[in-house]
């Protein structure tokens, strides 16, 4: 078996939960502030990859990044980067459609947090950055473990978005998803079943630890 | 001396209701603040610590503007140094009762200090849910000290504590502010709990 599709996928899912916790953890912060017309309209557009078909959202990324026109070709023109039929094609698109597997959970988290803590450290005379950093992060471990697995575990799992905007080029987008696909397609089923068996596998202990562990940290107050 | 003069309207179950709280607290005063649940007394607390903003006048303290609607000014709580004690306790879940204190002091003779008076040597180690609730509270009691801050504001900082406890730890209180000059204000339910050491008295609401 050619395993260069196991190991894209995962480098792709490490990349992706990377870049989330990163942008997912002050965004989900923001979120979780007070309510907004503008805060709203963003948790829409965070949430809807959620529901809508992948193809839909491959497509206008194939449209906004060919780089043939506007965007697309100004990024290649400007910073020699190309989105479509790359491997950072795939980030991009997986960034956005794993996006609401980090921001949900752990904006939830935040906002479960009684106001009083970061009050509390307010009063301590400790600054919003050290009240984030030391009160609100740690107390909110168990749901940033949780999306970060959900996210990574959703990585692996893509399909639509990814034939869409990376296509089928071994070594650079064709992740095991899709080599799933293509095994099928040539009539090849152990190839297929190979695949699928490490992704099941995968897949089904990253779940059940996520179950394990929250149902040991259910002990904890907060939760 | 701490000036207040500040209006709020409040949303209660009645409908709108006007708070307005017009009272001098004089330095090293204890003051009970009474009324009926729902009046605005954590409301009025949170608003001196700078957590909630009054809509209208103007809190000083000594020669300093806390606040002034008027004017824009609205300093931050971390600028008003302010000892605060929750009516929720606000403990750190992830802090052990030590951390707690040495996340707002590197004062460790005075931390040592304060976990004497609370009692809680013996529990330095401990989590808050590993905590009773009179512990619970004393710690919070013993964190909203640690900054040695001139004006304290405590929401019903003794409801969780026996009798004994109480009055022991009423009375280390009591000598613990006249050491750091400080003023106190103190919402209690109980009538007996404070008497003979409060000095002056606020009703709201009613």
């Amino acid at each position: 078996m050619d395993l260069t599709p196991i190991w894209l996928t995962l480098k792709l899912a490490a990349i992706t939960t990377l870049i989330l916790l990163l942008i997912g953890l002050p965004l989900a912060w923001w979120l979780s502030k007070k309510r907004s017309f503008v805060k709203i309209i963003i948790e829409a557009i965070i949430t809807m990859p959620l529901v809508l078909p992948p193809s839909v959202l491959g497509f206008y990324l194939l449209l906004a990044f060919s780089p043939q026109r506007g965007l697309g070709h100004w990024l290649q023109q400007t910073f020699d980067v190309q989105f479509v039929f790359s491997f950072q094609g795939l980030v991009l698109a997986s960034v956005i459609y794993s996006m609401p597997f980090m921001i949900s959970p752990v904006k939830s988290a935040f906002q479960q947090l009684p106001q009083s803590l970061s009050q509390a450290s307010y009063t301590l005379g400790k600054s919003q950055w050290q009240t984030f950093r030391y009160v609100l992060l740690p107390n909110i471990k168990p749901s940033l473990l949780t999306a970060a697995v959900l996210t990574f575990a959703h990585t692996l799992g893509e399909f639509g978005v990814v034939l869409m905007i990376g296509g089928n080029i071994p070594g650079v987008t064709r992740v095991a998803s899709i080599a799933v696909y293509d095994s099928v397609e040539q009539m090849n089923y152990t190839a297929a079943n190979n695949y699928s068996l490490v992704l099941f596998t995968i897949t089904f202990v990253m779940v059940l630890s996520v179950f394990i562990y929250n149902k040991y940290q259910a002990k904890s107050p907060l939760e | 001396m701490i000036a207040v003069e500040i209006e709020k309207k409040l949303k209660a179950y009645k409908g709108l209701q006007i708070l307005l709280i017009k009272k001098q607290f004089i330095p090293g005063s204890i003051t009970r603040i009474t009324g009926p649940s729902g009046a605005g007394k954590t409301t009025f607390l949170k608003m001196l610590a700078g957590l909630i903003n009054p809509d209208s006048g103007t809190i000083k303290a000594g020669n300093t503007i806390w606040f002034d609607a008027s004017q824009n000014i609205n300093l931050s709580p971390q600028k008003r140094r302010i000892g605060f004690v929750f009516q929720d306790y606000a403990l750190f879940p992830n802090m052990t009762v030590k951390e707690h204190l040495e996340y707002a002091t590197n004062d460790t003779a005075w931390i040592n200090r304060l976990l004497s008076i609370g009692v809680l040597e013996t529990f330095t180690n401990h989590k808050p849910n590993h905590l009773s609730g009179g512990q619970q509270q004393r710690l919070a009691i013993l964190r909203a000290l640690a900054t040695k801050p001139k004006l304290l504001l405590m929401d019903e900082p003794f409801s969780a504590l026996d009798i004994k406890m109480k009055s022991a730890l009423i009375k280390e209180l009591q000598a613990l502010f006249i050491g750091l000059g400080a003023t106190a204000l103190i919402v209690s339910h109980n009538p007996q709990e404070l008497d003979g050491i409060s000095t002056a008295e606020l009703e709201i609401g009613d």
